[in-house]
């Protein structure tokens, strides 16, 4: 969990003061024609070192892949956080419910299941147009029924328990009940499926930045930055492989860092949802 | 599950209820929009007049319910409306696309599952041998499948892109090695009979090639769990007490028991294909339902982009329908 964790603080760290460091304006552009396209450790004619070369408007790609960091990570932590939220309302709702209530939301999470995750974004972006608010809002929206089932599920086995008829033998009231008692026990699932749900909001937001419906440029994300590398794959190729490395290297902490978490609360419930282990 | 056609008839009734919540939740969501469903639905091109029509022929004017009876009664008729970009009816517009997706679809999900399964016995077994070599293979393979799942598709494209072509011409690779990475088939069209044949088998390589790639990873992680479960079973310690060759104790005992719940896997996996060929079929200009609804929203071409969104989840809904159907008939245990 420790390796994770560290590699994750370093790219917080390094996209909070890395673009500071870097030579020139991440997102002005210049003058374009003497330093653009240059290649990795080369340096410009004014002798500048550009570590990672430049994109096509002599750009430090350092500089930009950093800054792309603060969003991509803004809005992949965002929305997933956001999601994870709603789900965990919304399931220990309906758990706690039952009846229509609870056959409601279910077959709204169920609807919302059988359509792709990324043509409900695509769909969404399309009708309320792009932007890092949109993009954020979409995640949550279309993120949260993985951890509203889990939450549901614990709640149902919960609520029945002995603790919960003490506690409201004691007069505590509904609301009381669901928040103090019984929640508290299905938190532990949803907080390893919101993690383990991080790597992949910035794994679809990107996607959404490089066809050009998530965040805009010059706003730069690390989507949008291999978009712009896409036409000089060819001639220039490390103006979209940079980026992607960022991208890789982040979703492989996340994913980690979920795992860890996810083994640490061993016996809180399996919330990967692994099919192997369905129905068994 | 309990057998039977009543069980059978209420998964079909249970996947078109679903359906029936899709197409209610793309009217919900027009209707949600900012702005005026006429005037998202309008042509660029449109003036206030055509507005106003567009409003009666909606009938926007009517009461919420009675447009949301029309829109379903359309949809259900499997009338989805016209093109604004094209003025085609968008029934024909996406029956034209949905053969291509579901070419590179289906080759990449039948040779993701092949290779994700191989992959993951091979780790599986490697692990279980329990000697440094084989930990040391399996831990590698993990590393590799990691990264891979890792990795958005198009970004992987766009490496295959630079490798396949400038980069084959560049170090001298064969001539078989420099492919295609733009759309079904040679431009010029001039090509007949079997050249034709092979110039198509090329251009699906690449393509093919990353989706598989993408979903053999996902795929090799959850097989080799399963196998290691198997072979963990005590059925696996008994077959291999009674002297069975490995090969026999891994096909016919091990891979016969983690088999049923990667079947499973396989409708679960179809989301994931398709999500991957949206931006497969975007990088590559393959002609399919992907690229058909990116160009749509790209145009402001509504009724394509929502007539997609219920083609998409029916597919992913037959996909779940026809895995619950399998399992039984593939593993005893759940008849």
């Amino acid at each position: 969990m420790r390796g994770p964790l560290l590699a994750l603080a370093l790219l917080a760290l390094a996209a909070a003061v890395g673009p500071l460091l870097a030579p020139g304006d991440p997102v002005a552009i210049g003058d374009v024609l003497a330093v653009r396209l240059v290649p990795p450790l080369g340096r410009a004619p004014d002798g500048t070192l550009h570590l990672l070369g430049t994109d096509r408007f002599g750009r430090d790609l350092l500089a930009r892949t950093l800054v792309a960091a603060r969003l991509s990570l803004l809005v992949g932590v965002l929305g997933s956080a956001l999601s994870g939220a709603i789900g965990a309302a919304l399931g220990a709702w309906a758990g706690w419910r039952g009846g229509a209530t609870d056959a409601a939301l279910m077959a709204l999470a169920d609807a919302l299941l059988a359509v792709p995750r990324i043509v409900l974004l695509l769909v969404v972006a399309a009708l309320w147009g792009p932007g890092v608010g949109t993009t954020v809002a979409v995640l949550a929206a279309t993120g949260w029924m993985g951890v509203a089932r889990l939450v549901r599920a614990e709640v149902l086995g919960v609520r029945r328990r002995d603790f919960v008829d003490a506690a409201r033998a004691l007069g505590a009231g509904e609301g009381r009940l669901l928040v103090r008692h019984v929640l508290p026990n299905a938190l532990g699932a949803a907080l390893v499926a919101t993690s383990l749900g991080v790597g992949n909001a910035i794994l679809l937001e990107s996607g959404l930045s490089f066809l050009g419906l998530g965040i805009q440029p010059p706003a730069p994300s690390w989507g949008n930055l291999i978009a712009g590398g896409r036409e000089l794959i060819v001639t220039a190729p490390w103006v979209a492989l940079v980026p992607g490395l960022a991208l890789v290297a982040t979703v492989l902490a996340c994913t980690r860092l979920g795992d860890a978490l996810r083994d640490r609360l061993a016996g809180v419930a399996s919330p990967a949802a692994e099919p192997s282990g369905d129905g068994r | 599950m309990p057998g039977g056609l009543p069980a059978l008839a209420r998964r079909v009734v249970g996947a078109l209820a679903l359906l029936w919540l899709v197409v209610t939740l793309t009217f919900v969501l027009v209707r949600l929009a900012p702005g005026d469903a006429a005037a998202l639905l309008l042509p660029p091109t449109g003036d206030a007049a055509d507005l106003a029509r567009l409003r009666a022929t909606l009938g926007l004017d009517a009461p919420m319910p009675a447009q949301y009876a029309r829109w379903l009664a359309a949809t259900l008729r499997g009338d989805l409306g016209a093109s604004f970009a094209q003025g085609r009816p968008v029934r024909a517009l996406l029956a034209e696309a949905l053969p291509a997706t579901l070419l590179l679809g289906g080759l990449s999900l039948a040779l993701s599952f092949a290779l994700g399964v191989l992959i993951g016995a091979v780790q599986a077994i490697a692990h279980a041998r329990g000697d440094r070599r084989g930990r040391r293979a399996d831990a590698a393979i993990t590393t590799l499948t990691t990264v891979l799942y890792a990795a958005p598709s198009f970004w992987l494209a766009l490496g295959a892109i630079a490798l396949f072509t400038a980069g084959a011409a560049r170090w001298g690779l064969p001539a078989w090695l420099r492919l295609p990475a733009f759309g079904v088939e040679d431009p010029a069209g001039e090509l007949r009979g079997w050249s034709a044949v092979v110039d198509r088998a090329r251009h699906l390589v690449l393509p093919v090639t990353v989706l598989a790639a993408v979903g053999a990873a996902g795929i090799a992680r959850y097989a080799r769990a399963a196998l290691l479960d198997a072979l963990g079973g005590d059925f696996v310690r008994t077959a291999r007490a009674k002297g069975l060759a490995p090969r026999a104790v891994y096909l016919r005992h091990a891979l016969r028991v983690a088999l049923p719940p990667l079947v499973v896997l396989l409708a679960l996996a179809l989301p994931g294909v398709v999500a991957g060929s949206v931006f497969v079929e975007h990088v590559f200009a393959w002609p399919g339902m992907g690229r058909a609804m990116v160009q749509a929203i790209a145009a402001r071409d509504y009724p394509v982009v929502l007539g997609a969104t219920v083609l998409y989840a029916a597919l992913t809904l037959a996909a779940n329908l026809a895995a619950d159907l399998a399992l039984p008939w593939l593993d005893p245990r759940r008849r």
